[in-house]
C-alpha cells in the first residue's frame, strides 16, 4: 500500500549514504540515532500502525535486543556484533508466548498489558543478576572506538533493511491483513482471517527489527542496564515517532522519528543547561498536542492536503 | 442429511434465550430466507453458524463437517461467507482493497488478489466505486461491497444479514438481482431479512421465528398467509380480524 | 507459621489501599470505556502534593489528604472536559488514541514533578512510622492497619454514593449504556468528566495512604498502574466489588512473593497472577465465585 515512487528514495539514499563523511563527529553522533529510531519507528508502526495493535511495551524488544547482544560478550566473550542476530533472535523468541497471551485482549487492554509485560521483563533483568549482570550493567569495548562513521553505515544498513522489511510486507498479502484487522478484527474473522495469526506476524518482523535495533544500541553505546534499555519512555519515544509522522503510512514514521531526534537535541542543547530535565517535559507536551490535534501525523494529513490540490475529492454519489 | 444442517441449537445470553432449539437444513443451490420480527433471534443464529457466539447446545454441520467449535476463520475458510447486519466496512481501504482481503482467503498473490477482486467488483456493480475509500461509500453500496468481499473468498454458501434493510425501493430492486445472479453461480444463499418484499421475491423456502423458536416454514406464498407468521408480526387482533 | 500469618496480614492491609486505586480505574473504565494508564502517574502527583504540605506545613499525609483529594479531582475532571473527551469522535488511524493520550498526560505530570522536585528519592517519616502492633509473634504495621482502615472507608463511602445518590445512579446508569443514559437525560460529558474526577481522587487517597510506607520518587507512578491494571482484569472490568476483593488477593499474592521467592520480585507475582488469569479465567475472580 506504499507509493511506488522511487525519487524520493533514492535521493535520500543518496544522500544517506554520501554525505555524513563530510560531517563532524556530533553530527554523525545524531545521525545515528536518527536512523536507529527510523529503524525502531518503523518496526514500531508494523505492529502498532498498520495492524493496529498499539504497544506500550515495545521497550521489552529493545532491551532483549541489547541484552542478546551484550550476554553474548558478558557470559562467552563472544564479539557482541553476533548480537545482530543473537539480538533480534531473542526479541522475537520473546515476542512469541507474549504475543499469544497479549494477543487474547484488545484495545486498552492490550496497550497496557504490553506495559506489564516490560516492566516485568525490566525487573527480572534487575534481579537476576547471574544472567545479566543486573543493575551494574554489561560493559564492552567499542569496536571502533571514537570513530563515528562505521557505526553510522551499520544503522543505515539497519534502518534501509527494516524499511524494506515493512515495504515488502505491506505490499503482499500480510499487508492486506494486517490493515483489515486493525480497521475491524470481527469483520476481518469473518472473512476467513486468522486474526491472532496475523497479529503474530506483525509482531516477529516489528521485535526483530526493534530488537536489531537494540542489539546496534549495545554496540555502539557500549554500556546497558536494565533501565536504560527498558524504560517506559523508550517505548513512548516510538509512538510518538509514529504518531508525529503518521501511523500506518510508509514514510511517516522515519519522517517522526527524524523530526523526534532532531528536535529532542535541539532542546537537549539549547534548553537543558537552564533546567536539566525540561527536554523531557516538552517532549510530553508535544505527545499530548500531537495526540489531540495531529493523531494521523503529517504524512496522514498530508494525504488530505495533497488531495485539496489535486482538487481530486472523493465523489459523494447519491442514489443512482 | 441436508447441505446445512442445524440441529437443536440453542443460544443464551445470561436469562435470554435468544436461539431456542432452532433445527433446519439447507439444500445445496437454494435460496433460503429466514424471518422474524425485531430481536427474534434472527442474527443471532447467523453468529452462531459462524461462530461469533458459540452455540450453547446443539450442533451445526456443513457438508458433512461439524462445524459447532470451529473458529469463525476456519469456518470461512470452509466456505460459509458472511455479511453484516450493521455493516463493517473496512473503512480506510478502498472498495477495491476490501474485496482483495477477501480474495486473499484462496491465494497468496496480490496480482492473483487483485484480478479476482476486479472480476467480482465488477460482477456486483461496484466498478465506478472501486477507489473510494469505503467509509465515504453510501450504505447501499457499503452492503454491496460486504457482499462482494465475501463473494471473493469463493464462499459456498452465503450469509446475508439484512442486505435490504435502510435501502430504498429501487436499491432492494438492484439487491434482490444481486443475489439472484449469486444462486446462479451455484451459491446457496442462507438471507435474513426484515424487507418482507424483498425475501417474498427471491427466496425458495422460508422460515419464520420468533422469540427464538420457529413458528413457521414453508414457501414465501404460505408464509405470506400463515397466521401465526401475521401474528407474530403485526400482532393477535389482526388475525382475529381476518 | 507466625512468619505466614504477618505476611498475609501485611499483604491483606496493602491490597486494601491498591483497593482505592484500582476502583478508581475501574470507575474510569466502567463509565469512560478507556484504560487511563496515566492513573499511577496521577497518583504519585497526588503524593507528592502531600509531601509538600508535609515538608513545608508539617501536615501529616492523613490529613493532606484531603487537600490532595480536591486537587486531584480538579485535574481530572478539566482533563477529561477539555483534553481526554475531545479526541472521543476523532476518526483516526490508532484505535487508542485516547488511552494514549491518557500516558501523554501522564508523562507531562511526571515531567513537572520531575523539574520540581527532581529525581531524588523522598520519604515521609511521621511519628508512628516505624511503631507496629504485636499479636503473638505477628507484628503489624501501624501505618499500614490506619491506612486499610481510612481506605475501607473510602470504599465504603464510595459505596454509599453510588447506590444512594443521584450522580451515583448516573455515573451506573452512563457505565450500564450510554445511549440509553444520555436518552435519560443524562449529561455524558458532565458525568463522565466527575467521574474521571472521582477516580482521580481515589487515587489520590491510595497515594497518600502509600506515602508513610513507601519512598517517593516521580516514577513511582507506572508499577501502581499496572498494579490497578491487574486487580482490575482480576475483579473483573468495570466492578468495584470485584475490584474490592481483587486488590485484597493481589495484596496477599503480592506479599507472600515477596517473603517466599525474593522480594525483588514481587511485581512479577502480579504479572504471573495476571498471565494465569487472563489464560483461565478471562471473567476474572467473578467467574470463580459464580462457579
Amino acid at each position: 500500500m506504499a507509493k511506488k515512487s522511487w525519487f524520493l528514495p533514492a535521493i535520500l539514499g543518496i544522500v544517506a549514504i554520501a554525505l555524513p563523511p563530510f560531517l563532524g563527529g556530533y553530527f554523525q553522533h545524531i545521525l545515528i540515532l536518527v536512523m536507529m529510531w527510523v529503524a525502531m519507528a518503523t518496526g514500531w508502526n508494523l505492529l502498532g500502525g498498520y495492524c493496529g495493535q498499539a504497544s506500550l511495551g515495545s521497550a521489552a524488544f529493545f532491551g532483549l535486543g541489547a541484552y542478546g547482544a551484550g550476554m553474548l560478550y558478558l557470559h562467552w566473550g563472544i564479539s557482541p556484533w553476533w548480537g545482530v542476530i543473537a539480538g533480534p533472535l531473542l526479541a522475537i523468541v520473546v515476542a512469541i508466548p507474549i504475543g499469544l497471551v497479549t494477543f487474547r485482549l484488545r484495545g486498552g487492554y492490550f496497550v497496557l498489558s504490553m506495559l506489564a509485560v516490560c516492566e516485568t521483563i525490566r525487573i527480572i533483568f534487575l534481579n537476576w543478576v547471574e544472567m545479566s549482570a543486573g543493575p551494574l550493567g554489561i560493559v564492552i569495548e567499542r569496536t571502533w572506538g571514537m570513530e563515528k562513521l562505521p557505526y553510522y553505515y551499520m544503522v543505515l544498513a539497519i534502518a534501509a533493511l527494516s524499511l524494506y522489511v515493512v515495504y515488502r510486507l505491506m505490499k503482499s498479502k500480510f499487508g492486506y491483513y494486517f490493515v483489515s484487522i486493525r480497521e475491524d478484527q470481527d469483520a476481518a474473522e469473518g472473512l476467513g482471517i486468522p486474526s491472532t495469526k496475523y497479529k503474530m506476524y506483525a509482531l516477529i518482523p516489528c521485535a526483530g527489527i526493534i530488537g536489531l535495533a537494540g542489539a546496534f544500541y549495545m554496540n555502539y553505546m557500549a554500556f546497558i542496564e536494565p533501565n536504560t534499555v527498558f524504560p517506559l519512555i523508550i517505548s513512548a519515544t516510538m509512538i510518538l515517532s509514529v504518531m508525529l509522522g503518521g501511523p500506518g503510512t510508509f514514510w511517516g514514521p522515519a519522517l517522526g522519528a527524524t523530526i523526534f531526534v532532531l528536535l529532542s537535541e535541539l532542546l537537549r542543547a539549547f534548553a537543558g543547561p537552564v533546567i536539566g530535565t525540561i527536554h523531557y517535559l516538552i517532549f510530553a507536551l508535544i505527545l499530548v498536542l500531537v495526540i489531540m490535534f495531529l493523531p494521523n501525523g503529517i504524512a496522514g494529513e498530508g494525504d488530505k492536503i495533497k488531495r485539496l490540490f489535486r482538487g481530486k475529492k472523493p465523489v459523494y454519489v447519491g442514489g443512482e | 442429511m441436508a447441505y446445512l444442517d442445524i440441529n437443536h441449537v440453542v443460544r443464551k445470553f445470561g436469562g435470554l434465550v435468544a436461539v431456542n432449539d432452532i433445527t433446519v437444513g439447507l439444500e445445496q443451490g437454494e435460496i433460503f430466507g429466514l424471518i422474524g420480527p425485531n430481536g427474534s433471534g434472527k442474527t443471532t443464529l447467523f453468529n452462531t453458524i459462524n461462530n461469533y457466539y458459540p452455540a450453547n447446545s446443539g450442533e451445526i454441520i456443513f457438508k458433512g463437517i461439524p462445524i459447532t467449535r470451529m473458529s469463525t476463520h476456519e469456518i470461512c475458510r470452509l466456505g460459509i461467507g458472511r455479511t453484516f447486519q450493521v455493516v463493517k466496512p473496512l473503512k480506510r481501504m478502498t472498495v477495491l482493497e476490501n474485496v482483495m482481503a477477501g480474495a486473499f482467503l484462496r491465494t497468496n498473490s496480490a496480482t492473483k488478489a487483485r484480478d479476482k477482486a476486479l472480476e467480482i467488483v465488477d460482477f456486483c456493480e461496484l466498478m465506478q466505486r472501486k477507489d473510494m475509500p469505503a467509509k465515504s461509500l453510501p450504505i447501499a453500496d457499503k452492503k454491496r461491497m460486504e457482499i462482494a468481499r465475501s463473494l471473493a473468498g469463493d464462499p459456498e454458501l452465503i450469509l446475508l444479514d439484512e442486505t435490504a434493510a435502510g435501502l430504498n425501493l429501487k436499491e432492494i430492486d438492484a439487491a434482490m438481482v444481486i443475489v439472484k445472479k449469486i444462486r446462479d453461480k451455484g451459491i446457496t444463499c442462507f438471507v435474513v431479512e426484515h424487507v418482507m418484499k424483498f425475501l417474498m421475491g427471491i427466496s425458495d423456502r422460508v422460515m419464520c421465528i420468533n422469540f427464538g423458536a420457529e413458528i413457521a416454514r414453508g414457501t414465501p406464498k404460505e408464509m405470506s398467509r400463515h397466521p401465526e407468521v401475521i401474528k407474530a408480526y403485526l400482532g393477535e387482533e389482526y388475525v382475529k380480524g381476518k | 507459621m507466625a512468619l505466614f500469618g504477618q505476611t498475609i496480614i501485611c499483604g491483606f492491609l496493602m491490597g486494601g489501599v491498591y483497593a482505592v486505586i484500582a476502583i478508581g480505574m475501574t470507575l474510569i473504565l466502567g463509565v469512560m470505556k478507556i484504560i487511563n494508564i496515566g492513573h499511577g502517574h496521577l497518583m504519585m502527583v497526588a503524593m507528592y502534593v502531600c509531601f509538600a504540605l508535609f515538608t513545608s506545613l508539617g501536615l501529616h499525609p492523613y490529613i493532606a489528604m484531603f487537600v490532595a483529594m480536591p486537587c486531584l479531582f480538579g485535574i481530572g475532571y478539566l482533563l477529561q472536559r477539555y483534553s481526554i473527551h475531545r479526541v472521543r469522535f476523532v476518526d483516526t488511524i490508532l484505535p487508542q488514541t485516547q488511552v494514549l493520550l491518557t500516558l501523554a498526560i501522564g508523562l507531562v505530570f511526571v515531567e513537572i514533578i520531575r523539574v520540581i522536585f527532581k529525581s531524588d528519592f523522598r520519604s515521609v517519616y511521621t511519628p508512628f512510622s516505624s511503631k507496629c502492633l504485636y499479636i503473638g509473634d505477628m507484628s503489624i504495621s501501624l501505618p499500614q492497619l490506619i491506612s486499610f482502615g481510612i481506605a475501607m472507608a473510602f470504599v465504603a463511602g464510595l459505596h454509599i454514593l453510588l447506590t444512594r445518590t443521584d450522580f451515583g445512579r448516573s455515573i451506573r446508569a452512563t457505565a450500564q449504556d450510554l445511549d440509553a443514559a444520555k436518552y435519560m437525560g443524562v449529561d455524558a460529558l458532565r458525568v463522565s468528566s466527575l467521574t474521571f474526577g472521582l477516580g482521580m481522587a481515589l487515587a489520590a487517597a491510595g497515594g497518600a495512604l502509600l506515602l508513610p510506607i513507601f519512598y517517593l520518587f516521580p516514577d513511582i507512578g507506572v508499577p501502581f498502574t499496572i498494579k490497578a491494571l491487574i486487580i482490575t482484569i482480576l475483579g473483573g472490568a468495570g466492578s468495584t466489588v470485584g475490584a474490592l476483593s481483587g486488590g485484597l488477593v493481589f495484596g496477599m499474592a503480592e506479599s507472600l512473593g515477596a517473603v517466599y521467592w525474593a522480594p525483588g520480585y514481587k511485581d512479577v507475582v502480579g504479572f504471573v497472577i495476571f498471565l494465569l488469569v487472563l489464560l483461565f479465567m478471562p471473567g476474572g475472580l467473578k467467574t470463580v465465585i459464580k462457579r
